[in-house]
């Protein structure tokens, strides 16, 4: 059975890391990573750049483009898409057809992805 | 990560909020901070056995206003009480402050904070160096050690700018529409030098500077998680993660600096740029530009070019041409000169900065610019003395080791440009 495990802190407490303290989280996750990933179990790794480069749309109002991050705490995250877009408006465009098709309520958060690892699963 | 740091970690992110409010309550800087001193001393206390709040800053406001009420009765400034139930008990107080705090409320206080340091009477360092110790809680010796100066230079400075704002009367009403616009666009325009303040640093300071850089994204981040839909804000934020991306690259190992087309492109930070995409995408989708966002466009066309040889110089052009309309400058029109020399040719951006000389007669890079433009029509005397009137202006080392390199190479009629 596949897992996804998704990461949640406070950005703004991340953001005040030190480099030293920074480079010493992301060595340590990359051990794990290494070794999750010689033993063939490893999907894809991606890290998401900070909210404030967010825009939502709701589902059901699909041309409306919210600036910020998904703020709803009474719905939850069910799945997520990683698609190659040229710009945020092929993104948009992109969204609002999986919106389209989906038919239902609810929002997509668009975020860019900083970093991807294929990771080989 | 030990528990000390992850402390001092929420410490630091709680800092603008909590002094911001504590500042709204006092109406005096010096008593926010030291309630805020207070504060932080009782959490290091009592959070280790406690274990961490569940609103970090929320905590430090109560247990900083309780802290400063009795300092400042101590002093016998004031008789005012405050009302029980903020004193009484911190548990049931914490979880309504928490809500207050939640909405619009502190966006104020933070946006108040940063913007009483961009007292118009100061001089634009101290702006920057009470911004650094009031609102980030660098320490003197950090400021000091980033502005190049000794501690007790910058401890007088910091007083003084102090001692200037306490003078000045803060505006404490809760500001309209129009107001906090220009709030924004002055703490806007204090971010930007800072980040500059580190971003001009070269050879050995480097390092120690670009601190200032990373400061600078840290509260611009700040202002647009308060601020989400300001596409200058955005703007701002993405010009300035745009410029730091290249900074592994801007000075090769011997602290010389390497001009944009010269940098190995390899070396820049590629999550900054992602991110300084991203945030510029979503800042012209408002159709409101801004003097910030057009500077991020044309650092996102530089970021977008895999070699130098793909920069869309046309689109360069055109975007310097529409900051010289919003904010005309010389300094502009220089670097919109260096866009017509890839377009038009070496002739036509002699003629545009002609003009010029007159104003930037003491800006070194005037005369690197022009100097590089004579040297690609091949009149190698002129070029020699635009470069050398270059390296007489230089302000750092760096700056005139990077014109001497012209001079040396001007026998081998090689490239130039003005962008770093």
């Amino acid at each position: 059975m596949l897992y996804a495990i998704l990461c949640y802190d406070s950005e703004e407490a991340v953001a005040s890391w030190s480099k030293d303290q920074h480079a010493g989280v992301m060595t340590r996750l990359g051990a794990v990573q290494e070794k999750l990933s010689a033993q063939g179990r490893l999907g894809p790794v991606a890290r998401l750049v900070p909210t404030t480069a967010a825009v939502t749309i709701r589902k059901s109002q699909e041309a409306l483009v919210l600036d910020g991050p998904f703020a709803e705490t009474k719905e939850q995250l069910l799945g997520f898409f990683i698609v190659e877009c040229a710009s945020l408006d092929e993104a948009i465009e992109t969204a609002q057809e999986l919106a389209r098709a989906n038919g239902a309520g609810g929002s997509y958060e668009l975020r860019p992805v900083s970093v991807l690892q294929s990771g080989g699963l | 990560m030990n528990e000390i740091a992850w402390i001092d970690t929420a410490l630091a992110a709680a800092r603008p909020q909590a002094i911001g409010a504590l500042l709204r309550y006092f109406r005096n800087l010096d008593t926010a901070e030291e309630a805020f001193q207070e504060a932080c001393l009782r959490a290091l206390r009592t959070w280790p056995r406690n274990g961490p709040p569940r609103d970090a800053a929320a905590w430090l406001i109560m247990v900083g206003r309780n802290a400063g009420i009795d300092d400042v009765r101590r002093r016998g400034r004031t008789q005012a009480l405050p009302p029980d139930d903020v004193i009484s008990d911190l548990d049931d107080a914490e979880a309504g402050l928490a809500e207050r705090l939640d909405g619009a409320n502190y966006r104020d206080d933070i946006l108040r904070l940063l913007f009483v340091c961009c007292h118009p009477d100061l001089p634009a360092t101290q702006q920057i160096a009470l911004a650094l110790r009031i609102v980030s809680g660098l320490s003197v010796k950090e400021i000091a050690r980033a502005f190049l100066v000794g501690e007790s230079a910058m401890e007088q400075r910091i007083t003084r700018a102090k001692a200037r704002v306490a003078g000045a009367g803060v505006p404490f009403e809760t500001p309209g529409a129009v107001e906090r616009a220009e709030r924004l666009g002055v703490v806007a325009a204090m971010l930007y030098l800072l980040f500059n303040e580190g971003y001009s640093a070269s050879g050995g300071e480097a390092h120690v500077r670009s601190a200032l850089c990373d400061e600078a994204i840290r509260l611009v981040r700040l202002l647009l998680r308060l601020f989400p839909s300001e596409p200058e804000i955005m703007g701002l934020a993405a010009l300035l993660l745009l410029q730091h991306a290249r900074t592994g690259a801007r000075v090769d190992p011997d602290g010389c600096i390497v001009l944009l087309e010269d940098q190995d492109r390899h070396l820049w930070n590629g999550e900054m740029i992602t991110e300084g995409l991203g945030l510029i995408d979503k800042a012209m989708r408002h159709r409101k530009p801004g003097p910030y966002q057009v500077q991020a466009a044309i650092a996102a066309l530089h970021a977008r070019a895999a070699r130098p040889e793909d920069t869309d110089w046309r689109q360069i052009e055109r975007l310097y041409a529409t900051l010289e309309r919003m904010q005309p400058s010389p300094v502009v029109t220089l670097n919109r000169a260096v866009a017509i020399a890839k377009v038009q040719g070496p002739e036509a951006a002699l003629a545009l900065i002609e003009p010029l000389a007159d104003p930037l007669a003491g800006y070194f890079l005037f005369f690197g610019v022009r100097g590089a433009l004579l040297q690609q029509l091949g009149r190698t005397d002129e070029a020699r003395g635009a470069f050398n009137r270059a390296i007489a202006l230089a302000n750092t080392p760096a700056e005139a080791a990077h014109i001497r390199l012209h001079i040396d190479r001007l026998a081998m009629n090689s490239r130039s440009g003005v962008d770093s």
